[in-house]
């Protein structure tokens, strides 16, 4: 597998309502989404936030295969969590092995840890796979902006997200290059020890590096020849605007988010 | 002349199964004969970076053969391993691959995941150093501290120092001033006929390639239209125009007089034999 093939956090371009609405609009759904999947506590809440979520993923036309692909690699900490759960749950005990207890509260507690989780992940990728990055960092800057009357650098902090998202293609295929390059010398990446395998990666990590302060010496120089000096003053291209749509789904969000959080208190 | 490198059906489709799918060669047959000086041209994204990384075993073909000495590359993971030694590629810009303290250490990392015993590495680093024109005192260096030129020199001699049987080089003059230019193909030229060994020189610019080599092979598009001298090859002056390649300057002007109506051979491509072919017209036409 090419490391090209990686979709963690990659954008689908599309045209459908999801796609278009105000990035600002997205982030805030997205919080509210967390906050409700904390504030739910039983079968009913948990199953109206995933009518919502199915509701998403299948406008959005992202498709169930995308989002389950981006699971992938947390697998790991989603199964460990689940584990612990399980076992370290005080409550009543249904089967003991050994010195570890599965309580029927463990099961519960697992159970809806491990639905709260993916729910989360799954909800935050409809985010990223939606939105484009520029738009993203765009909408987290707006939403931020209020900081900056408290001399937070928001516009710096915005800036250096998109510029890290902009290069993260360009690194993963100079990864590529690099690697064709030193096994065409006869590295070996793949096989030995885990100590032949960390040192193996020197010849890739090194010049890995040198280009990447390279390519960031290059940015500056050419960000300072055309006048780049922070945010202050600065305009903007493509301007952020909230539609009538916006404000319906901010305002239809931010109900259901507290009726959620209501019907979890009276322990629904 | 015997094959050493052999394509048969090549191809190889990038990111198959996605939206992203694309096919980059198809049903390839490439080969090359040993000890020849062979060009391979092809503008930005015909396929000629993906044949060539078919020929080492970088990639693996989608379907097809590529085979070295008559044995698949891909029968055995030993067999394949051994294939990046015989046949070595040195990439574009290969020295953005340079990673040790010395210039001595990085030549010597090829030869040195050969398994070679220590006084062969050196016998070897200091032949490739001296092949590409690198003085001892530059061995002690970091690679770092050089000019552009100088690391790409080293790059290079890093891949000559495993000695293989097939040396790829992917645009090796690519970003080099003129004088930085001649050197290196100069240093590939006494290479080649040093050891014998067959040389491919990838390249978009027909006015390099042309001065060099034995036998040209044209890629576009993922296929290879026509292959063989470069007097043959420029006869299709006009197929080559239409994908972005064109002819040596000095064979345009020729086709352009011949289409003016002189009686003159197109079929040349350096300045020596456009003069002969100019002499021996005015000649026939001084006998008229």
């Amino acid at each position: 597998m090419a490391l090209k093939d990686i979709t963690l956090g990659q954008y689908f371009p599309g045209k459908t309502p999801i796609h278009r609405l105000d990035p600002r609009t997205k982030i805030l759904l997205t919080l509210y989404y967390i906050v409700a999947l904390f504030l739910a506590d039983f079968l009913l809440t948990y199953a109206l936030l995933f009518l919502a979520l199915a509701a998403g993923i299948a406008i959005s036309k992202v498709g169930v295969r995308n989002i389950m692909r981006g699971m992938k690699p947390v697998v790991l900490i989603v199964v460990i969590t689940t584990l612990l759960n399980l076992f370290y749950t005080p409550g009543t005990p249904l089967v003991t092995i050994g010195f570890l207890k599965v309580t029927a509260e463990g099961i519960w507690a697992a159970f809806f840890m491990t639905v709260r989780i993916l729910m989360l992940i799954a909800g935050t990728f409809l985010l990223t796979y939606t939105t484009s990055p520029i738009l993203l960092t765009d909408g987290i800057e707006s939403l931020l902006s209020p900081l900056k009357k408290l001399h937070a650098p928001v516009h710096e902090l915005a800036m250096m997200m998109s510029i890290a998202l902009r290069f993260i293609p360009t690194l993963i295929e100079e990864t590529d290059k690099i690697m064709s390059a030193q096994k065409a010398r006869g590295a070996d990446f793949e096989t030995g020890s885990l100590l032949q395998r960390a040192r193996a990666l020197v010849p890739l990590l090194v010049p890995l590096f040198i280009s990447a302060f390279r390519r960031a010496d290059e940015l500056a120089v050419a960000m300072e020849c055309r006048c780049y000096h922070g945010g202050e003053g600065r305009t903007r291209l493509r301007q952020l605007k909230y539609r009538r749509a916006d404000w319906a789904v901010i305002v239809l969000g931010l109900v259901c988010c507290a009726a959620i959080g209501v019907m979890g208190r009276f322990g629904l | 002349m015997e094959a050493i490198l052999e394509t048969r059906k090549l191809s190889h489709i990038y990111s198959a199964g996605t939206p992203f799918q694309r096919t980059a060669l198809q049903d390839v047959d490439f080969t090359a004969y040993t000890g020849e000086y062979l060009g391979v041209i092809g503008h930005t994204g015909s396929g000629k970076s993906t044949l060539i990384q078919h020929l080492n075993g970088l990639l693996k073909p989608t379907a097809g053969q590529v085979l070295y000495q008559g044995t698949d590359i891909w029968s055995d993971p030993k067999v394949t391993h051994q294939t990046r030694f015989h046949v070595g590629l040195v990439f574009q810009y290969p020295e953005y691959q340079l990673f040790e303290e010395t210039v001595y250490k990085d030549i010597s990392f090829g030869p040195r995941n050969m398994g070679l015993d220590e006084g062969e590495v050196d016998r070897r680093v200091r032949r490739a150093a001296e092949f590409v024109g690198l003085e001892d005192k530059l061995l002690d260096q970091s690679p770092f501290e050089l000019s552009g030129g100088q690391k790409r020199r080293v790059a290079i001699a890093g891949v000559i120092a495993m000695e293989p049987s097939v040396l790829i080089l992917d645009e090796p003059t690519a970003g080099l001033d003129p004088v930085g230019v001649e050197a290196i193909l100069g240093n590939i030229r006494d290479y080649h006929a040093a050891t014998n060994a067959t040389v491919i020189m990838v390249s978009h610019s027909m006015e390099e390639v042309a001065r060099s080599v034995d036998r040209l092979v044209v890629v576009n598009d993922g296929t290879i239209p026509f292959s063989g001298v470069p007097r043959e090859v420029f006869r299709h002056g006009d197929e080559l125009e239409a994908m972005g390649l064109g002819v040596p300057q000095i064979t345009r002007v020729f086709l352009r007089l011949r289409a003016l109506g002189a009686d003159i051979d197109p079929s040349v491509y350096t300045v020596e034999q456009a003069r002969a072919a100019i002499l021996s017209a005015l000649g026939r036409k001084g006998a008229v």
